[in-house]
């Protein structure tokens, strides 16, 4: 008997615009003893569908039965429920930093959740709390027992909250993005230790992620969400081997591990529907490349002899793998002069704490880098590695502590008044947050010709026509040039941020984590975009990213920082094929790609169900 | 090409697939309709606008007040005001609410003295608001030493004794209408100055700013241009906030006879009167209108300021809806 069986869930959320149709229709099971992983962009339904199973979403009106165990989860009581959360479920969050409390030793956390569902003594409870923590690898449990959260780091406080959420041995947990807040070596050791718990202990797992490499090494079945509707269900070796749904496919070829390096990567048009329409046919249509007449109306269920079933009114095509390459835009690195070159650069930040000393913290421990005029240049490391202040010296917004950082033979720490308006001309940053990075008060216009006015290069009419030049540019329609940010997406936002950047034609762009905040199928067209615009305007760009597939796809050389130092520094092929480092090696090894889809052969169609419910 | 779209095709892809005549329109609503639709859904806060605005109408409408009653706001009827033994008369016809001590009539002089009041304390916020935000600014963004020397004074402000401060003043330089917005100013800006500072130092380390400093923007521009917008809301709740403390500050200035110069009718000032020789004994409708006057407008003014927060601020509304439920609960 299945450990969790729904059936036909329907989820709406009334909000002040309209009703959210935050899910529609699902329907799934999941086997005891399995990992089952729901995969979906941002706003697929993925998060609330599991609250709203888990009853924590009291304003929805949810429809559809979830059986757990026999029981119908959504028609209990709160007070049932209650019972059941912690005791027969167990739930991991997103972000470990926030979801323990800082106040309260972990030990104590951890017997709280005891003490609640059982009736033990104080030293036993210690003693699971300490055996269990032993379990998700703490070493030394017992002696931490009474450290606080902040004692921990991100990996091992994930450890901590996964413990917490075992501490009862529930047969279910869930984990809503259990990796996402963390740096990919720790995220493969979480996943590892999720995998093992599940084969070790008998527990059933559903994981939520956006991230299908990760999801790939170790779910058993998989689900694919859009906009709330289940376009794709089945074993994870038939969805990510031979996904049947052009979705599936066009997010496996979306990611950018998949493409060679210069190969442009597969994009999916367009962005996700709003959730407040109710859509007339099927639900991707709008960006689906196959998409005929008869997807304007309701597709049916496919079910596949292999045990997948796709939403989608075709069987699968053999798709055509045949990819436009990038020219080979190596830049001539040999005998050119670099345009930036940094040497033995460090910085130190003091941190000033009430009555404590001073404290000194080096962020930066002497750097040489030079970007050679022409190449990208890529730097990866984890987060607190020191990159994303490498560039914001560079840019000049932070002034270095020691050594110097020469700009097309300028020295920056000479540099004063009016010559840094003039530099400032020639460096420009895009930002990583789309939606922090765009002044959510001004005109898209206004931001883009910002620049322009600031140094006086144009006014008028003519701004205007060098925004909508810019805004083409980028890729967005030119007539939105009186809107907000906030009328945009993620990914368009981005394109406004690298608009206003291109506006004073910067001889160095930095590009600080452009993609991270969003989604595969969004990241693609983004990164494309850059790669265009980088063969189109020979731009020279420092590009920073933690993920080390993105930047395989768009550097020519690749720096490795690890603790304020570069430790490696080579060409983007070569770092690949054989890197030098212990740590390079690790990286590498923890960054999980998707499995390169095959080209589907005939599969047996076993049934077509004509969906249930549907409009 | 790929069945995928590999490049991307100049001038859109995004724009045009978002807008292809088949999907389904939703229709985006403005963030001041929403605005609106917030507002109206609280009762309490339609009640005090439409107060406002009623209010607002009484003031401007004073003479034609007069004009009704035929009763001028510094003249005295002892005749029909003053009963025969020289105690004003109670509400009835001829004087609605009532007449004073000297016989006047207390309407006329509670729609003179609503002059006055909305006079000052919009007038005294909008001063307050000004200069707390110019302060507020210059120390959030700058911070340093700059905000070290703001924030200093406006503590010393702080802790400055409004009453002993104001009466000092008034025995220099005599009392009048722009000493009394002049002391009710001074007393009022550091609360939103407090407020746009710390908004404005979280303000200022947002990626958006440091964008705009790595175009190359001066400080000027980004204080103008990039905060000053954001902090719109805030400043239109906080100086919603200051017009009833402004009116009660006026108020209690005139009660102590440091405000308003008498016979000119104020609110402050009508209780004094009716305070000053026990007359409020035997007349209660001295005490009771201009009082309720005072309550209701500054009641109205909160209630608008805080319904006008809820409205406006989305980080506040989770708070108005937890109050909801648990009201539906108890």
């Amino acid at each position: 008997m299945p450990l969790i069986e729904a059936r036909n869930i329907s989820i709406r959320i009334p909000t002040e615009d309209g009703v959210v149709h935050a899910a529609r229709n699902l329907s799934f099971t999941v086997e005891a003893g399995s990992l089952f992983g729901i995969a979906g962009e941002s706003g697929s339904g993925k998060s609330v569908l599991i609250q709203a199973i888990m009853g924590l979403l009291p304003q929805a009106e949810i429809e559809g039965e979830c059986l757990f165990q026999g029981q119908d989860l959504l028609a209990m009581s709160q007070d049932e429920l209650r019972a059941l959360r912690g005791r027969q479920i167990g739930m991991v969050f997103q972000d470990p930093l926030s979801s323990l409390h800082p106040y309260y030793s972990i030990g104590r956390q951890i017997t709280e959740v005891i003490h609640t569902h059982e009736d033990v003594s104080k030293a036993e409870a210690r003693r699971r709390a300490a055996e269990m923590l032993e379990k998700v690898g703490i070493v030394n449990a017992a002696a931490r027992l009474d450290d606080f959260p902040h004692q921990f780091s991100g990996g091992m406080r994930q450890r901590v909250m996964i413990a917490m959420a075992l501490i009862l041995e529930p047969p279910l947990i869930f984990a809503d993005e259990p990796t996402t807040a963390l740096d990919v070596t720790v995220q493969a050791q979480i996943m590892e230790l999720l995998k093992r718990m599940c084969d070790e202990l008998g527990v059933t797992i559903v994981m939520i992620t956006h991230d299908l490499g990760l999801l790939s090494s170790v779910a058993d079945r998989v689900m694919i969400l859009y906009a709330g509707h289940r376009l794709e269900l089945g074993p994870a070796g038939a969805v990510f081997g031979t996904p049947a749904h052009p979705y599936t496919q066009g997010l496996l070829l979306s990611s950018p591990g998949i493409s060679g390096p210069d190969e442009a990567l597969m994009s999916i048009p367009g962005r996700p529907p709003s959730l407040l329409a109710t859509p007339r046919g099927c639900i991707f249509a709008p960006r689906c490349p196959q998409a005929q007449d008869i997807c304007r109306t309701p597709p049916p269920v496919r079910e596949y002899a292999d045990g997948s079933a796709a939403l989608c009114h075709f069987e699968p095509v053999p798709h055509d793998m045949e990819a436009l390459s990038h020219g080979d835009r190596m830049a001539d690195a040999t005998g050119a002069a670099p345009l930036v070159s940094i040497r033995g650069l460090t910085k130190t930040y003091r941190i000033a704490s009430g009555f404590a000393r001073t404290r000194e913290l080096q962020v930066i421990k002497g750097i040489d880098l030079d970007v050679i005029r022409g190449e990208t240049l890529g730097l990866v490391g984890e987060s607190g590695c020191g990159k994303s202040t490498l560039a914001r010296i560079v840019a000049g917004l932070e002034p270095a502590t020691g050594g110097e950082v020469n700009f097309d033979g300028t020295r920056l720490s000479d540099v004063s008044g009016q010559d840094w308006r003039e530099l400032r001309k020639r460096v420009q940053i895009v930002f990583q947050d789309p939606y922090g990075s765009l002044n959510p008060r001004r005109r898209v216009g206004a931001i883009i010709g910002a620049p322009l006015k600031i140094h006086g290069l144009a006014q008028g009419a003519a701004l205007k026509d060098e925004v909508r030049r810019l805004m083409g540019l980028v890729g967005l329609n030119p007539e939105h040039y009186n809107r907000f940010p906030n009328e945009f997406s993620g990914g368009q936002r981005q394109r406004i941020g690298i608009a206003r950047a291109l506006a004073l034609k910067p001889d160095l762009m930095i590009f600080d984590e452009p993609v991270s905040a969003l989604d595969v199928s969004i990241q693609a067209q983004i990164l494309n975009l850059i790669r265009e615009l980088q063969d189109e305007l020979n731009l020279t760009s420092l590009f920073i990213s933690h993920d080390l597939t993105v930047v395989r796809h768009m550097c020519d050389r690749i720096a490795v920082m690890n603790g304020g130092q570069i430790i490696e520094l080579e060409e983007a092929g070569k770092i690949f094929a054989a890197p030098r480092e212990e740590y390079t090696r690790t990286l590498l090894a923890a960054s999980h790609v998707p499995p390169r889809p095959a080209t589907p052969e005939h599969r047996e169609l076993i049934a077509t169900l004509p969906q249930q419910g549907a409009v | 090409m790929g069945q995928f779209q590999t490049r991307n095709q100049k001038a859109t892809t995004e724009a045009e697939t978002a807008e292809a005549g088949d999907a389904p329109v939703v229709v985006q609503r403005s963030s001041a309709s929403l605005t609106f639709r917030r507002l109206a859904r609280d009762p309490a806060s339609v009640i005090a606008f439409v107060f406002i605005i009623a209010l607002v109408a009484f003031a401007v409408g004073a003479p034609l007040v007069e004009a009704w009653t035929g009763h001028g706001p510094i003249e005295q009827y002892r005749e029909t005001a003053l009963s025969p033994v020289g105690l004003p008369v109670g509400p009835n016809a001829e004087f609605l609410l009532g007449g004073d001590q000297l016989g006047r009539d207390v309407l006329v002089r509670i729609a003179y003295g609503a002059r006055v009041s909305l006079l000052v304390g919009v007038l005294a916020s909008l001063l307050a608001a000004t200069i707390g935000v110019t302060v507020g600014m210059l120390a959030g963004y700058f911070g340093g030493w700059v905000d070290v020397v703001l924030g200093r004074l406006m503590d010393l402000v702080m802790s400055v004794p409004f009453l002993l401060c104001a009466l000092a003043l008034v025995s220099v330089f005599g009392p009048s209408l722009p000493l009394s917005v002049s002391v009710i100013v001074f007393f009022s800006w550091t609360t939103i100055g407090r407020v746009i500072r710390a908004e404005t130092t979280s303000l200022a380390r947002r990626e958006f700013v440091q964008a705009s400093r790595s175009l190359g923007a001066g400080h000027g521009y980004i204080l103008l241009r990039d905060i000053l917008p954001n902090l719109a809301l805030t400043i239109i709740i906080y100086t919603t906030m200051l017009i009833p403390n402004a009116i009660v500050f006026e108020a209690t200035l005139s009660y102590l006879g440091m405000g308003i110069v008498p016979p000119t009718p104020s609110w402050g000032g009508m209780l004094a009167e009716a305070g000053a020789n026990s007359i409020y004994l035997v007349a209660w409708w001295l005490v009771v209108f201009p009082g309720l006057a005072l309550l209701a407008s500054t009641l109205a003014f909160n209630i608008l300021g805080d319904g006008l927060r809820d409205a406006l601020d989305p980080s506040a509304r989770g708070r108005a809806v937890l109050r909801k439920k648990k009201k539906t609960k108890g």
